[in-house]
C-alpha cells in the first residue's frame, strides 16, 4: 500500500527549500523501492516550521518540520517503523498548539490537500455557501452578509454588506456589474491572501461567485500583485477547472446564471492596492487613485457599478454563506465581527499565519504564538497594519485586535499584519522609510504626498545629522500634519502615523 | 535602436494574443516584456495605434510602472526585499552586501549582462525574511554567505562562494 504524504508548495515553504526535500525524498523512496505518494499541499501557515512534511496514518496526519533534505533517510526509515523517534517529529498536525489554538474559519481548509484538487474541496465544505447562494435572491445573499457583521480586511474595514447592498442598487447603463478582487497585498508583513490563494484557491473563486450573484455582476477580475508568481499559476490552473466544472461560465451549475473570471497582474506599484487606482490599473491605465465620490461602487471599473473586496473578504463571505451569519458574527468583539487572519512577521521566532477571533491582545500573539524574536533579544517595537501604521512601544502591547481599539491610540490593524522589531532597532531609520517608501509610491497627483515625502527624507536625515535638530523636529511634525490634512488617499494621509510614532514613542533614536 | 523583424513580429502576434481583453494594455505589456526582457520604444507607436491611444499615453503607463523596464535587463534579475519586515531580520545589511558583491545599484545591470539587481516592495515571505527573489524563485533568511551562494550558481562564478 503506498504511503501518502503532504509536503507544502507554497512560496514561503520552497523559499525555504521544501522543493529540495520533495526531490529527495522521491529519490530515496525510488532507491529503496518504497510505494509512496507525494501530495504538494498548501502550508498550514506555520511557516516557521517549513518544510513541513506531512503523513497520512490510520485517518490522522503526523507532522515533521522543519526538514531539510539531510532528514529524508531516517524519515522513511521512520516510515515504516515508529514516526515518533525522528527528531523532527512534531506529534499529529491538528494538535500542535500554534495550529489548535487559532479559531479557523477561513483558513481552515489551508494546507490539508492539494490546492487544485476539487473534490478534495468539495468534501472539505467547499461550495457549500454557492450552494445556498444559487437558491437565494440577490438581496437575500446582501442581507446575510450585512447580519454577518462582516467588514473589509483589505485595510479600510468598511462593512462589505453595506457596499454590495450599494452595487446591488446600482444601475448600470450597459447592464454590466463587476466585481474585483483586490489581491495586491502590498504591506510588508502580510501574506494571508498570498496563503490563501496558493493553498485554497476556489474559495476565493467560490466567494466571488457568491457576490456575483447577490449584486448581479457576470464578470470578476482578481488583481494579483506580480510579485506572487506561484499564485499567479495556481490561480490560473484553479479558473481553468472551474470553469471545466461547471462553476464558472455560462452556466454555473446548471442555474442558468453567468460568471466568468480573469486574473491579472499588476507591475510593481504599491499604490495600486488602493481601490480606484487599481481600478484605473485594470483599465490600462496609470494607477491614478481617483477622488471619491463617485465611489467604485457606483462608477467602477469602466464606469460601471463594481465590487471592489479584498481576498479575505470575499473568502469570508463563503463561510458565512455556508454557516450562516449568526455562525460568523458570534466570533469577535465589538463591532470587529469574525475572524482575523494575523499574520505575524519580522524578527519572530515563529513567524506564520494565525487566525483568531477578534479581541486578542498584541502581547499574546507576539509572546504565546510567536515565543518572542528570532534573534532572541527583547521587542522593542511593533508596527501593525503595514508601512502606513504606527509602531507600538510596550505600554500598548496589551490593546485589543479590534480596530475601533487601535483607531484609538492612533494606529490600525489594516490587513492584519505584525512586524516585530527587536532592541537594535533604530526608528529614526524607520521612519526615514516610511517617507522615502512614500516618495517612491506615490501616484504623484497630490503635492503633500509626492513632494513632502521628499522633503520628510531630507529633514530626518538633518536630524540625524544633528543640522538644527530641535527645528527641524517641528519642521518634520508641520510636514506631517500637511500630509495628513492635504492628501487624496491614506499613501500620504498616513504615511504620517508610523513618522509620529517613531517620535512619539522613541525620541531617543532622534537624539543620537 | 530600430526593432528586428522578429521583434516586430512577435509584438504584432503579443497584440493580436491580447487586445481582446477588456483593458488590455497591461497585459500587452506584460507579454511583451516577457517576451524580449523589456519593451523597446520602438514598440511603443504599435502599441499605441493597435489599441487607438496616443504614444504619450502608452509611455505614461510604462513609465507609472516599477515594473516595466525599457532598455534590456540582464539575463537573470535579483530582487532584494527592502520592506519593513525584512528590515527587521537585516535586509539593510543584506542590500549593503548585494550591491557591494555585485558592483551595482538598484536598477543597474552588470557589465557582462548577467545580472539585473533591483529593489522590492515585500515578496509575502515576511514570517521568514530577509527575502530574495531570482527570477521566478524565492528564498527566505538570507544572508551575506547564502547570497554569494546563491549567486555564483546564476553568475556560474565560483569565487563568491
Ligand atoms: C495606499 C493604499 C494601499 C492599499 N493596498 C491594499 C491592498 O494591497 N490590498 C487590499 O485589499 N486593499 C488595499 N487597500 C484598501 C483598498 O483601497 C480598499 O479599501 C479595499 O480593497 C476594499 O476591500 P475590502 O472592503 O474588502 O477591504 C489600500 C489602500 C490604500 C490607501
Ligand atoms: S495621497 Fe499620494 S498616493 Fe494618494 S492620491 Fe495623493 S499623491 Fe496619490
Ligand atoms: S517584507 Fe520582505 S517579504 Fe514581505
Amino acid at each position: 500500500m503506498s504511503i501518502r504524504l503532504f509536503l507544502p508548495q507554497d512560496t514561503t515553504a520552497c523559499a525555504l527549500g521544501a522543493n529540495e526535500v520533495a526531490s529527495a525524498l522521491l529519490a530515496a523512496a525510488a532507491e529503496r523501492d518504497m510505494d509512496i505518494e507525494l501530495v504538494r499541499n498548501g502550508s498550514r501557515g506555520m511557516f516557521w516550521l517549513e518544510p513541513m512534511l506531512e503523513v497520512e496514518e490510520d485517518h490522522q496526519r503526523h507532522a515533521f518540520g522543519p526538514l531539510t533534505t539531510d532528514d529524508v533517510d531516517l524519515l522513511l526509515r521512520c516510515l515504516l517503523d515508529d514516526l515518533s523517534v525522528h527528531p523532527r517529529y512534531l506529534g499529529p498536525t491538528e494538535a500542535i498548539p500554534y495550529l489548535q489554538q487559532q479559531q479557523r474559519l477561513t483558513f481552515a481548509r489551508a494546507g490539508i490537500g492539494d490546492p487544485l484538487c476539487l473534490d478534495t474541496y468539495t468534501r472539505l465544505g467547499g461550495f457549500k455557501g454557492l450552494q445556498r447562494a444559487l437558491q437565494m435572491d440577490g438581496q437575500q445573499i446582501v442581507d446575510e452578509v450585512k447580519s454577518s457583521g462582516l467588514r473589509g480586511r483589505g485595510g479600510a474595514a468598511f462593512p462589505a454588506g453595506i457596499k454590495w447592498q450599494t452595487v446591488l442598487d446600482a444601475q448600470s447603463a450597459k447592464g454590466q456589474k463587476y466585481i474585483v478582487c483586490n489581491a495586491d497585498e502590498g504591506d510588508s508583513g502580510t501574506f494571508a491572501d498570498r496563503l490563501l490563494m496558493e493553498a485554497d484557491p476556489y474559495q476565493l473563486i467560490e466567494g466571488m461567485l457568491i457576490a456575483g450573484l447577490a449584486v448581479g455582476a457576470t464578470r470578476g477580475f482578481i488583481y494579483l500583485r506580480s510579485e506572487y508568481p506561484r499564485a499567479f499559476k495556481i490561480l490560473q490552473q484553479a479558473i481553468e477547472r472551474a470553469e471545466q466544472a461547471g462553476y464558472l461560465g455560462a452556466d454555473i451549475c446548471g442555474s442558468g446564471k453567468t460568471f466568468e473570471l480573469e486574473v491579472r497582474l499588476g507591475a510593481g506599484a504599491y499604490i495600486c492596492g488602493e481601490e480606484t487606482s487599481l481600478l484605473d490599473s485594470l483599465e490600462g491605465k496609470r494607477g491614478m487613485v481617483r477622488a471619491k465620490p463617485p465611489l467604485p461602487a457606483i462608477e467602477g471599473l469602466f464606469g460601471q457599478p463594481t465590487v471592489v473586496n479584498n481576498v479575505l473578504t470575499l473568502a469570508a463571505v463563503t463561510t458565512v454563506m455556508a454557516e450562516g451569519a449568526d455562525y460568523y458574527q458570534n466570533y469577535g468583539m465589538g463591532r470587529s465581527r469574525g475572524t482575523l487572519s494575523v499574520q505575524l512577521a519580522g524578527n519572530i521566532q515563529r513567524g506564520g499565519l494565525i487566525e483568531l477571533a477578534f479581541g486578542a491582545t498584541l502581547r499574546q500573539v507576539v509572546e504565546e504564538f510567536g515565543g518572542g524574536t528570532f534573534s532572541g533579544r527583547p521587542v522593542r517595537a511593533i508596527q501593525v497594519g503595514g508601512p502606513l501604521g504606527a509602531y507600538l512601544p510596550q505600554q500598548h502591547w496589551d490593546t485589543p485586535l479590534d480596530y475601533e481599539a487601535f483607531a484609538a491610540i492612533k494606529a490600525m490593524l489594516g490587513h492584519g499584519g505584525i512586524v516585530v522589531f527587536d532592541d537594535t532597532v533604530d526608528m529614526a531609520d524607520q521612519a526615514r522609510f516610511a517617507m522615502e517608501f512614500c516618495a517612491v509610491e506615490s501616484c504623484g497627483k497630490c503635492t503633500p504626498c509626492r513632494i513632502g515625502s521628499v522633503r520628510g527624507v531630507e529633514v530626518i536625515d538633518k536630524v540625524r545629522a544633528n543640522v538644527e535638530r530641535d527645528n527641524n523636529l517641528i519642521l518634520l511634525r508641520d510636514l506631517c500634519d500637511t500630509m495628513e490634512a492635504g492628501s487624496l488617499c491614506a499613501m500620504g494621509g498616513m504615511t504620517p502615523y508610523p513618522v509620529r510614532s517613531a517620535l512619539d514613542y522613541f525620541a531617543d533614536d532622534f537624539q543620537r | 535602436m530600430a526593432l528586428s523583424a522578429t521583434q516586430t513580429a512577435t509584438i504584432a502576434s503579443l497584440i493580436e494574443a491580447e487586445a481582446h481583453r477588456q483593458g488590455p494594455l497591461l497585459p500587452i505589456l506584460h507579454a511583451v516584456q516577457q517576451a524580449l526582457g523589456y519593451i523597446p520604444a520602438d514598440a511603443v507607436p504599435t502599441i499605441a495605434k493597435a489599441l487607438n491611444l496616443s504614444r504619450a499615453e502608452v509611455h505614461g503607463v510604462i513609465s507609472f510602472y516599477h515594473e516595466f523596464r525599457t532598455e534590456p535587463g540582464g539575463q537573470t534579475t535579483v530582487q532584494v526585499c527592502r520592506a519593513e519586515a525584512c528590515q527587521a531580520r537585516g535586509s539593510r545589511a543584506l542590500e549593503a552586501h548585494a550591491k557591494q558583491a555585485l558592483g551595482l545599484e538598484y536598477g543597474e545591470t552588470s557589465a557582462d549582462g548577467s545580472v539585473t539587481l533591483e529593489a522590492v516592495y515585500c515578496l509575502g515571505n515576511c514570517a521568514c525574511g530577509p527575502s530574495l527573489r531570482i527570477a521566478d524563485e524565492v528564498y527566505a533568511r538570507v544572508d551575506a554567505g547564502r547570497f554569494d551562494q546563491l549567486l555564483s550558481r546564476i553568475t556560474g562564478r565560483g569565487d563568491a562562494v
